[in-house]
């Protein structure tokens, strides 16, 4: 965390927003100054209060994607000063605070930039991407009623616990964001990872990996290209060593598919 | 008058949900495509559910505000989800779950409906198992456990500090693979803002789609209401900034009874406020209470000091004096009274005064630094970016907040309102926690009502519904629905006001949280049922919603939320009025044992109180639920 606000003084700054109405309008930054700040104020608080002046004035509010304000949601998504969710390492925007900004500031907000993420508004994109590569495989297939008891499929600790990591992943995009590629191989190693290291993935690791990345191709995320920008903005410090993992993953399941086409895919029904 | 019927089935205990299981109607399966079911939300309840009705080969429709399923606010659970598995064969069994939880709830829940959930906690632990779930693991491969509030056994299952995330993303990507299968039809971004009633069934909802500012009409055989507890209402809380009661409020008004809206949990150990332009209150586990100690100084003097400088003997490590047998693991309600009751002597620490201090240094000794790191490290973190403080160095400072509301639409075994059609799931709903919610039991309501009750249960309705009855989303019914959620959006931007929406709620929050808190009186809520009407009428003259209808506009959004709980403020006021005793999270300062202990009335409220809408402005009717216990003897609850 960049300490920069050392005093418990207010303070004040200048904020320069990307405003656009709507997908197909034109945007352009837009300068406001947010004076009174107090450097235990959460980023996303500093907002609000811009946003309280403006609807005074008869201004329509800055439009920005939030909802627990505790970083676990994976809702907020500003790229503040070129950086997805600002200053500091593994937080997301609504746990940046004020402390890490001077007086004077000019502080530059924006939403996240992705082919795959269309501006909705402001600083609000659509990022239901996601939620396809999710749904093309992200899942280990288990209807309720039918699984057996928990302890009768041990996981070694180590691959919990590496499970564990991957699986920390909040959906957020600054992984994508971050990318000069617009990737989101990060956040599709993370699932494929927390998914193929424990063994109740085990029967459907050849197929979900081959369907997300199959997916995240048709939507319009670029290829990686080892910069390991995703893992340096990532809120939750995901490695990209998953990266490697999921290539892995990737090339044994393409060989096998290759080598047994119909297995790959096939729903079959019930004779 | 409303008819409260709570189905529960007769027989023993143990044998009812078996029994009703195999009493119930079943749909079969060529008929169940035939069924249309909307569910709204997709927390833990509301996924678990919309992806089991669909395996179960339902048509669904999945409603959800947020942009994604994954953000329903299940997902900031931390601590973790009980079951009775003992697994660590340390005396557990699903009756003594089913005990804690209705003793934690201050018997003031359902016998049956509890039992039932503690029978389905064994499930739910192989059903998220099986879904992939990293749940927290010893060096033998096999589950681990640890200790929650108001129990004496280890019967937590976690994944570190995040296990409502992992319990989640389980949920959503069961609900994922069935909107990628085409069986769960997915509307994110869609609000719901009416319950549309057809012969007084509960056939389909108005939304919002809060993207493109659309007024939609949905028909369906059943709703499910699955949209989560309304403790915004407080507006600081550590509820989700969205969180909202909109849509089982719209169904209160619709006439589903609204059950025991008082019942608030507040949670003992979150982080104190800061300042006013606060918006949030960020929670640190009830987990951290296995190994942090929570103390005050003994001398007031003492309070501005630094904390590592105040010797042992000068600190008041008061929960283990008062309840030496739970010690920092006492429930929730009577940890956070305590809290209050040393802040109120003047003993409170921090810039505020409203703080004690929950220190891990005994733990630091004990585990060493990593040890406590690897158990608490990311709340650890979440700490420092917050106050800026390392919890490693320096005791944290807590104190009470909004939680939970135990509170809700009122249901029957069945999860049923008392409007034919309409279940409500998970804490939309009042049914399982009485007037008190226990730790890690919040994530194992919402999953057993998805997972394994609703099922079950919407099938013996829906079989008493003809095929193809389903009314058209043209009828009278809907379109009078839609044109009352026009009209409100109408109003609220013809207005030329000057306030924004904010500041209203704020206002009430301090209302609530000044007379409907942790401790309330007869003289405080009777003020505040004056001030609420007041404060709501100045609202709906004097707001300010810029912008317009037909495109996002998060400032209609929140007005609308906002003119909803300055409704139900006032009813929670009203229902804590009347309840004249103190159980579990309703304390009232009248009736409490003299040392201070919450001193209930089961002679004259041992019941659920179930209000009734009468039209605006009209005081809304109480019916009664009487809460027979059969099985367990209502008695005092003791903790120490």
């Amino acid at each position: 965390m960049v300490a920069a606000q050392t005093s418990s003084q207010p303070f004040s700054i200048t904020l320069r927003v990307w405003r656009q109405a709507g997908p197909k309008q034109p945007g352009k930054f837009v300068d406001y100054r947010s004076a009174n700040l107090s450097p235990n104020m959460s980023f996303l608080e500093m907002l609000d209060v811009v946003n309280d002046e403006l609807t005074a004035k008869g201004e329509e509010p800055i439009a920005f994607a939030h909802d627990c304000r505790e970083g676990i949601c994976g809702t907020c998504s500003c790229t503040i000063n070129g950086k997805p969710h600002g200053p500091g390492r593994g937080v997301a925007t609504c746990q940046v605070y004020m402390r890490s900004f001077r007086d004077g500031d000019v502080v530059t907000v924006e939403p996240f930039r992705a082919e795959a993420f269309p501006i909705v508004k402001d600083l609000i994109t659509d990022r239901s991407a996601f939620d396809r590569i999710q749904q093309a495989g992200g899942f280990i297939t288990a209807r309720a009623g039918s699984a057996p008891d928990a302890n009768a499929i041990p996981v070694p600790k180590p691959d919990a616990d590496l499970a564990m990591d991957a699986a920390t992943c909040i959906g957020c995009g600054a992984c994508v964001a971050a990318c000069k590629n617009a990737s989101a191989m990060l956040f599709v190693a993370a699932k494929v990872s927390h998914l193929g290291l424990l063994p109740q993935g085990q029967a459907e690791r050849d197929k979900r990996v081959l369907a997300m990345v199959q997916t995240m191709d048709e939507l319009g995320f670029g290829n990686c290209t080892n910069q390991y920008e995703c893992s340096a903005a990532c809120p939750k410090l995901i490695s990209h060593d998953f990266i490697a993992r999921m290539n892995r993953d990737y090339f044994k399941a393409s060989l096998r598919a290759s080598f047994r086409p119909e297995s790959i895919g096939a729903s079959g029904g019930a004779g | 008058m409303a008819t409260l019927d709570s189905k529960v089935p007769a027989g023993p205990l143990a044998d009812k949900w078996r029994k009703h299981k195999a009493d119930i109607k079943l749909v079969n399966p060529a008929n169940k495509r035939k069924y249309e079911v909307i569910v709204v939300g997709a927390g833990l309840a509301g996924s678990s559910c919309a992806a089991t009705l669909a395996d179960l080969g339902y048509k669904v429709k999945c409603f959800v505000f947020h942009d994604s399923p994954r953000r329903a606010h299940s997902i900031a659970a931390q601590g973790g989800i009980n079951a009775a598995k003992n697994y660590q064969n340390d005396g557990d069994s699903v009756y003594r779950l089913f005990y804690d939880t209705i003793k934690g709830g201050d018997y003031r829940s359902r016998e049956a409906n509890v039992h039932r959930l503690a029978e389905v906690s064994v499930n739910i632990i192989d059903q998220c198992a099986a879904t992939g779930v990293p749940f927290a693991r010893e060096y033998g491969g096999l589950l681990a456990n640890r200790s929650f509030g108001g129990a004496q056994v280890s019967r937590t299952f976690y994944a570190r500090g995040q296990t409502g995330q992992q319990l989640l993303l389980g949920a959503y990507s069961q609900l994922s693979r069935a909107i990628g299968a085409g069986t769960v039809e997915l509307h994110a971004q869609s609000e719901m803002l009416d319950l549309v009633l057809v012969g007084g069934q509960a056939k389909g909802i108005i939304t919002r789609d809060l993207v493109s500012g659309k007024i939609e009409r949905h028909a369906a055989d059943a709703v499910v209401l699955a949209t989560g507890g309304y403790g915004n209402v407080f507006n600081l809380s550590t509820y989700a900034r969205g969180s909202n009661t909109t849509a089982i409020w719209r169904a209160y008004k619709r006439g589903a009874c609204f059950a025991n809206p008082c019942y608030t949990q507040i949670h003992p150990t979150c982080i104190p406020v800061s300042g006013d332009y606060q918006s949030k209150l960020t929670l640190m586990s009830e987990s951290l209470r296995n190994d942090g100690r929570i103390w005050v100084p003994k001398n007031k003097a003492d309070c501005g000091k630094d904390p590592n400088a105040i010797p042992e003997a000068d600190r008041d490590y008061y929960l283990e004096r008062m309840y030496p047998s739970f010690g920092n693991l006492c429930p929730r309600d009577i940890a956070s009274r305590a809290a209050k009751r040393v802040c109120d002597e003047g003993r409170g620490v921090g810039p505020t005064a409203l703080g004690v201090y929950l220190d891990f240094s005994d733990a630091i000794r004990r585990l060493g630094e990593n040890g406590v790191r690897e158990r608490y490290g990311n709340l650890f973190d979440i700490y420092h970016e917050i106050t800026a403080e390392s919890a490693y160095k320096t005791p944290m400072r807590i104190f009470p907040a909004v939680h939970y509301t135990m509170g809700g639409l009122w249901v029957d075994y069945n999860l049923m309102s008392n409007i034919p059609g309409l279940f409500v799931l998970g804490e939309a709903n009042f049914s399982d926690h009485g007037a008190n919610r226990l730790g890690a039991s919040a994530l194992m309501q919402g999953l057993a009502d998805g997972y394994f009750v609703i099922p079950y249960t919407i099938g013996d309705y829906l079989a008493s519904q003809k095929p193809g009855s389903r009314p058209s989303a043209d009828s009278v019914e809907f379109k009078g629905a839609e044109e009352n959620v026009t009209a409100m959006n109408r109003r609220f931007l013809a207005n030329q006001g000057k306030a924004p929406v904010s500041h209203y709620h704020k206002r009430l929050g301090k209302i609530m949280w000044e007379f409907c808190g942790m401790a309330r009186t007869k003289q405080g809520l009777e003020q505040a049922l004056q001030q609420i009407p007041a404060l709501r009428e100045e609202f709906w003259a004097n707001v300010r919603v810029p912008g317009s209808a037909d495109t996002l506009n998060q400032s209609l959004e929140q007005a609308g939320r906002v003119a909803d709980f300055l409704e139900l403020g006032e009813l929670m006021c009203r229902d804590a009025l009347t309840r004249e005793e103190s159980c579990g999270g309703h304390f009232r300062e009248e009736h409490q044992h003299p040392d201070g202990e919450c001193k209930r009335d089961d002679a004259n409220f041992g019941h659920a109180a179930a209000w009734e809408y009468q039209g605006p402005d009209k005081t809304p009717l109480r019916n009664v639920e009487a809460l027979n216990y059969e099985f367990v003897k209502m008695s005092v609850r003791n903790y120490k």
